[in-house]
């Protein structure tokens, strides 16, 4: 097998008495694509930060092309991170110069094509007068300008509509296939399917690792269709069952249609279970996570 | 376009009186700019209604003009009077320097709610989205999940009519979008009609009507099932990106291919007779047909402006 470009060996990291990073595991291997799901404070940006470098360990290793995070392993990483890191007033062509400088990078064309295009309008704009879509296009091809052999993408896709959206996970696809590894968090569940592997972590720990239908496994939800929805959600409620809607249907994650039945009492509905979708599985291992924490 | 409700199913009692709220035929200009151009909306109480849409598309100008915080430059706007709209706009809605309760308390003495009503409502949606140990932090201090849900919290307090919610949960983590979904189904449980911007699409399939807008028009509308039917072409997956001019009709979506087929004979002068004929399209690797879902028919709306355009950001007049 191939060296992992990046390693993460039981690697915990404390701030104080609390633990934001508990004993996490994760290899990444040249041309895999792989996801990070979590709530807010689950530790995903902790995590990137000691893969990063930015951030010390206080157990465990982390390991980058098989050495310990350094300036050098820096040079070898493209970052894309949630506020983009672009300057405002710098247009994209003086942005990637800018950065090319910072990181004494000549780039070596690895995904370039496909950004260079979509960017040609746009090569005069400051970045800070450009359409997010666009800025998030120009942060991507700063990332990959120096041919990175690992892609830390952290959120990349938020607010951009769907072609956009689309056309910045080929830009990953093309770097994926030319062998860069890539480690992207994300909200949008959607965007799992655009992942080899998913790990969701919650409360410092992998809670879960794999592709998304091997996540859900046989997780189930009762479904409620009825003709008013408005009383139903208001019995699901009162029942201490939380309820989704979705249209004029209501989602109960966690639960058996025989109890939902009954705490729906005289509201006509029927109750069936159907398989929980990744969201919703998602949604009850964090919320088992944080149950198993809470102090009895 | 989208007729409200007439012989859709039961909904919740207010919207018995086929009342709606929305926007006819509006134009908003920015100097020379339309960043609307004749949009028709209604929302309908006791219904979730989604507008969707990218950068610059218009959805916040829209909202604004439902929250009634915008002039419209033409069209009609037909509204309940200030005090009966709930708004959360883009940035927040609430004051950094408060805290949680003082939020609150504020907006419900704006809105001229009794203290004790707001006192026991803020207390019943503060508890419910997770907030309660959060009432004496600065709104400033809050996470954005945190910060958002006590926004749509702010803006639903006084029951109002119309309650109008720019991008909720966009950067919001599925927890606290969990919560915010329960808000927001509770607020059409109790009868307000509710607009809400998304960038996105799998939460604009959760509501009952969307409208997709793209550079101030309205691309499509009526309800998720309704989008889909009215999908122009017919759609194929594939595992592999197709070659020359079927390249510029497909998107990645879910680690494949999605092709777009526009109806009719292919257009294209350089297909070289890709799709021509009965026979299946001659693409490396097998493409199945597939049926859209609401992300494939927007993105297909989307890309087939961008096809038939093909000019700059900046297009002619109105078509």
């Amino acid at each position: 097998m191939t060296q992992p470009l990046a390693q993460c060996l039981g690697v915990s990291r404390r701030f104080g008495h609390f633990v934001a990073v508990d004993g996490v595991d994760l290899q990444l291997g040249p041309g895999e694509v792989v996801g990070l799901l979590g709530a807010n404070g689950a530790g995903k940006t902790t995590l990137i930060k000691m893969l990063l470098g930015l951030l010390a360990t206080s157990g465990g290793q982390v390991l980058l092309f098989g050495e310990p995070p350094s300036r050098r392993t820096r040079q070898r990483i493209g970052y894309v991170p949630q506020t983009l890191g672009l300057y405002d007033d710098l247009t994209p062509a003086e942005n990637l110069a800018f950065s090319e400088a910072a990181f004494g990078t000549r780039h070596a064309g690895r995904g370039r094509p496909v950004m260079a295009e979509s960017l040609r309008p746009y090569q005069s704009t400051v970045v800070g007068s450009l359409p997010l879509g666009v800025q998030r296009s120009a942060a991507f091809a700063q990332a990959l300008a120096h041919g990175p052999d690992l892609l830390i993408l952290d959120e990349p896709t938020s607010g951009v509509d769907p072609l956009a959206r689309a056309r910045l996970w080929e830009t990953v696809a093309v770097a994926a296939a030319a062998g860069t590894g890539v480690l992207v968090t994300t909200h949008y569940m959607d965007e799992a399917g655009e992942c080899d592997r998913l790990m969701v972590m919650a409360d410092g720990r992998v809670v879960a690792e794999g592709t998304a239908a091997q996540i859900v496994g046989g997780a189930r939800v009762s479904v409620v269709e009825t003709g008013s929805w408005a009383a139903a959600f208001g019995a699901l409620e009162a029942a201490g069952l939380p309820a989704t809607l979705v249209g004029r249907t209501l989602r109960v994650p966690g639960t058996v249609p025989a109890d939902v039945r009954r705490a729906l009492g005289p509201v006509e509905a029927s109750v069936t279970a159907a398989p929980a979708t990744l969201e919703e599985r998602f949604f009850e291992l964090t919320l088992s996570s944080s149950r198993a924490r809470e102090p009895a | 376009m989208t007729a409200p409700s007439a012989g859709s199913g039961p909904v919740p009692a207010a919207a018995a009186t086929r009342e709606w709220w929305g926007t006819e035929e509006v134009c908003v200009r920015y100097g020379d700019k339309l960043a609307l151009d004749h949009v028709t909306f209604r929302a309908v109480p006791g219904r979730v209604s989604a507008v969707v849409g990218g950068d610059g598309a218009g959805r916040t100008t829209l909202l604004r003009c439902l929250a009634g915080a915008l002039a419209v430059s033409s069209g009609r706007v037909r509204l309940p009077p200030p005090l009966r709209i709930g708004y959360l706009s883009s940035g927040s809605g609430t004051y950094p320097d408060l805290s949680v309760a003082e939020n609150l308390a504020f907006r419900a003495a704006a809105y001229r709610l009794p203290p004790a009503v707001a006192r026991e409502r803020s207390g019943e949606f503060l508890e419910r989205a997770g907030l309660s140990g959060a009432r004496d932090r600065l709104a400033g201090q809050l996470s954005g999940g945190m910060r958002q849900k006590l926004g749509v919290i702010a803006a639903m307090l006084h029951q109002p009519d119309l309650l109008v919610l720019d991008e909720p949960t966009t950067g919001v983590d599925p927890v606290s979008r969990a919560d915010l979904w329960w808000l927001i189904a509770r607020a059409a449980a109790s009868g307000a009609a509710v607009v809400l911007a998304t960038s996105y699409l799998d939460e604009a399939e959760r509501a009952l009507d969307v409208l997709a807008l793209d550079a101030g028009r309205a691309l499509a509308s009526g309800t998720p099932e309704e989008i889909i039917a009215a999908m122009p072409g017919t759609l194929r997956v594939s595992d592999a990106p197709p070659e020359g001019e079927a390249r510029r009709r497909a998107w990645r979506r879910g680690g494949r291919w999605r092709i777009w087929d526009p109806p009719g004979p292919p257009s294209g002068t350089a297909g070289a007779g890709e799709d021509a004929g009965g026979a299946a399209g001659g693409i490396a690797g097998a493409a199945t047909p597939v049926r859209p879902d609401l992300q494939d028919a927007v993105t297909v709306a989307i890309l087939a402006r961008e096809l038939a355009g093909s000019g700059g950001p900046e297009g002619g007049g109105p078509r």
